[in-house]
């Protein structure tokens, strides 16, 4: 029984409609409680047995999630807004309580569900890191231990007698990564938070949890960026609709979760145009990711031009509408942004018809690695996103060791997000030249 | 109060937890909870660093941004007594048991504020800490019991001018003032009581929001404040306390000047009101905790 952290079983949590967005107030209880019998009145006279009229419909955010995670292991938790991710962190973390089934756990858990939670504006930096890391369950004298760490790992030495109020909103993430980094429980359940502050920094937060995990803590980390999971966590709990529907190896649960459109993670499809991500105006039908002979392809060939494809129904007439591609590579930096620029449709209003664009990567630009990317379409004046589907696709770009590539002859890492192939040109003072240019030691001499 | 810092935190506080070392790890079991629930002491115990904390925070907070910063603790109750002497001292001849009405609206205001401050903030407490509640466990009650100590630094400032008037009108304590210690906690607890149900009800229904001040103000006309008790007829004043503050008023006067009568029956009938609405209050507040994070 000592190898398990968590063991779940038969988890549920039933929300309310409409719960969660607003407070009830008394007046409205009162009008219900009037109401009420003369609804109740008038059902019975129409013999209407079926659901009362004032009943509110249930949504069920987890049900029946049953799963056990050992000591030391990195779990991530993945799915599509609304699976249920955040549900089951905020009742392992006690927050809210399950409807049925129940959870076990062994060990002092920490939770990181937002950083800076409890920030108090009007306290200077110093205040703050005993108020949250006391809100966050540290005894006074642990955090009085590690004061000067966390302070260092924020790079705030400077400002920690300022109040937090005038930080920058860079300074205030890393205080507040700080703080939760330096948790030492012996289970943490983590939630997007490395979705904030500069790349550098999230890089240091990455590193930081791969550290705490190292040290035999278990973590259990939902995040929406795949590629950071994969490198994580060895395993993956993939929740859909409130249940689990897919538990293993990282690697084999988001290739599933990408793919659950059809085929391969390099392309997915709607085949429901009511389901397809999109509204009134315009919905996406399939996004690929294929090669120059339009062929679907998960991998590629860095010395080769890459097409991303996306598929869309224009329902409503009339709008101009952009179709752009968000990429980020495996650490989630946000690489760059690809936004329609076929001069055909600029500013031309859509007639109500199907689609296809491609935006064409030519060859020996990106890095070699896995990138994932988001597909949407926006209409720029007035601005209005129609659609975003994160993680709409994936693919991975390799290297070629031909030596015709970038990286020449060099076969170790070749660091960089982008591989460009450059033009390079010499110039060379040699023997009996006149007037060398660049001063270049001659060897003759 | 500014300065207050880290270092003023008793070493009492800096207990470390004793399971977090060991290697039995701990266990808890998460799942609904059913029927009676108990009040969770234990787990509060545990996180009363964090009540400290919180407390510390609202200190520290209160009188930032403001010019006469802690002065107000002063201020309020000086200017309040002020009104009082002249409207019902000078001009209404309240009869204030031979007591210089000054110091006997002011005895009176002491805690009165305290319960003021305490009811209104903690009714507020749990709304106003919603990002917390929806992010962080901890042991909710200490929400309104944090707000509740936060008042009682400004008691302390207020205090001190009581002692002044009671040089200047030459009044000598008795041994009564020993007793002073309850009525202060006794004021704090029935803050508490009245807090916890309002606490929890405005988290479903912000009505309370709203209707807190009309309360505030039709519970300090309904206390002796600015009259004395002896104003109810004697065989009406056990029932008289059935308002707390009444029992909590004339305790203090009584405790503080010595010269009024020791409150008798009236004391107790607040008393007992007082367990009634805590005990109450306290499984109110634990029963509705469980949706607090759905709803708020």
């Amino acid at each position: 029984m000592t190898d398990v952290a968590i063991r779940c079983r038969g988890l549920a949590k039933k929300y309310r409609i409409g719960e969660r967005e607003s407070y009830k107030a008394l007046r409205d209880i009162i009008t219900d409680a009037f109401a009420s019998p003369f609804r109740r009145l008038r059902s019975a006279l129409r013999h209407s047995s079926s659901s009362t009229p004032n009943e509110k419909p249930n949504i069920w955010a987890l049900k029946d999630v049953s799963f056990e995670i050992k000591r030391g292991e990195v779990v991530g938790i993945i799915g599509r807004n609304g699976a249920g991710k955040s549900t089951l962190l905020k009742i392992l973390s006690r927050i809210t309580e399950p409807t049925h089934g129940h959870a076990d756990i062994w060990g002092r858990v920490g939770s990181l569900l937002e950083v800076g939670t409890g920030f108090h504006p009007e306290l200077t930096g110093r205040d703050n890191i005993f108020l949250n890391g006391a809100i966050m369950g540290m005894r006074k004298t642990e955090i009085a231990r590690k004061f000067d760490e966390i302070v260092a790992f924020a790079e705030v030495e400077k400002f920690i007698d300022t109040p937090v109020k005038r930080y920058s909103s860079g300074m205030h993430v890393r205080l507040a990564f700080a703080v939760a980094a330096h948790l030492e429980p012996e289970i943490l359940l983590v939630d997007e938070v490395l979705a904030v502050g500069d790349a550098s920094f999230q890089k240091k937060c990455l590193n930081k949890m791969q550290s705490v995990s190292e040290h035999g803590r278990t973590v259990l980390f939902v995040s929406h960026n795949m590629s950071s999971v994969t490198r994580l966590c060895e395993r993956t709990i993939l929740l859909d609709a409130g249940s689990v529907t897919g538990d293993g190896p990282s690697h084999e649960v988001v290739s599933v979760y990408l793919k659950s459109g059809v085929g391969t993670s390099a392309q997915r499809e709607w085949d429901d145009v009511q389901k397809a991500p999109g509204n009134d105006v315009v919905r996406l039908r399939a996004v690929r990711i294929i090669t120059e002979s339009g062929e679907v392809t998960e991998t590629v060939d860095i010395r080769h031009p890459i097409g991303i494809e996306m598929e869309f129904d224009v329902l409503k007439p009339g709008f101009v509408l952009v179709p752009n591609f968000h990429f980020f590579n495996e650490e989630g930096l946000y690489l760059f942004v690809a936004s329609d620029h076929d001069p055909q449709w600029r500013r031309r209003p859509r007639p109500e018809c199907r689609f296809i664009s491609t935006a064409w990567i030519p060859g020996n630009f990106l890095s070699e690695g896995t990138l994932v990317l988001g597909a949407a379409i926006s209409t720029m004046d007035p601005v209005r996103v129609h659609f975003y589907e994160r993680d709409a696709v994936a693919f991975h770009v390799v290297d070629s060791l031909d030596g015709d590539s970038a990286r020449g002859d060099y076969a170790g890492p070749f660091p960089g997000v982008v591989r460009p192939l450059l033009k390079w040109t010499t110039q060379y003072s040699g023997e009996g030249a006149t007037g060398a240019r660049f001063g270049v030691e001659d060897s003759s001499r | 109060m500014s300065d207050l810092t880290f270092t003023d935190i008793p070493p009492s506080c800096a207990v470390s937890d004793p399971s977090a070392e060991g290697p039995e790890r701990p266990h808890a079991r998460i799942e609904p909870s059913k029927g009676w629930i108990s009040l969770g002491l234990s787990d509060l115990w545990q996180y009363r660093e964090l009540l400290f904390f919180l407390t510390w925070r609202d200190i520290k907070v209160r009188y930032k941004q403001t010019a006469l910063g802690a002065a107000w603790a002063v201020i309020q109750p000086l200017l309040t007594m002020l009104v009082f002497t002249l409207f019902f001292g000078r001009l209404a001849k309240v009869p204030s048991d031979g007591i210089p009405y000054p110091l006997f609206s002011y005895t009176a205001l002491l805690p009165w504020q305290l319960f003021a401050y305490a009811l209104t903030e903690s009714s507020n407490s749990v709304v106003a800490n919603e990002r917390l509640i929806t992010k962080v466990y901890f042991p909710r009650l200490i929400l309104p019991l944090a707000s509740i100590l936060a008042g009682l630094v400004d008691f302390v400032i207020a205090f001190t001018l009581v002692i002044g008037m009671m040089v200047w009108y030459g009044v000598k304590p008795t041994g009564a003032i020993l007793t002073l210690p309850f009525f202060v906690i006794f004021t704090m607890v029935t803050a508490l009581g009245v807090g916890l149900w309002l606490s929890a009800l405005n988290v479903q229904y912000r009505d309370v929001r709203y209707t807190l001040t009309f309360i505030v103000q039709f519970w300090l006309i309904a206390s002796p404040v600015a009259y004395s008790s002896t104003l109810v007829p004697a065989r009406w004043r056990p029932f008289y306390g059935l308002n707390p503050m009444a029992g909590v008023i004339e305790g203090f006067r009584w405790a503080l000047l010595g010269k009024a009568q020791a409150p008798g029956t009236m004391l107790w009938v607040s008393v007992a009101v007082v367990v009634v609405v805590l005990v109450g209050g306290l499984y109110y507040y634990r029963r509705m905790e469980k949706i607090f994070a759905d709803v708020v």
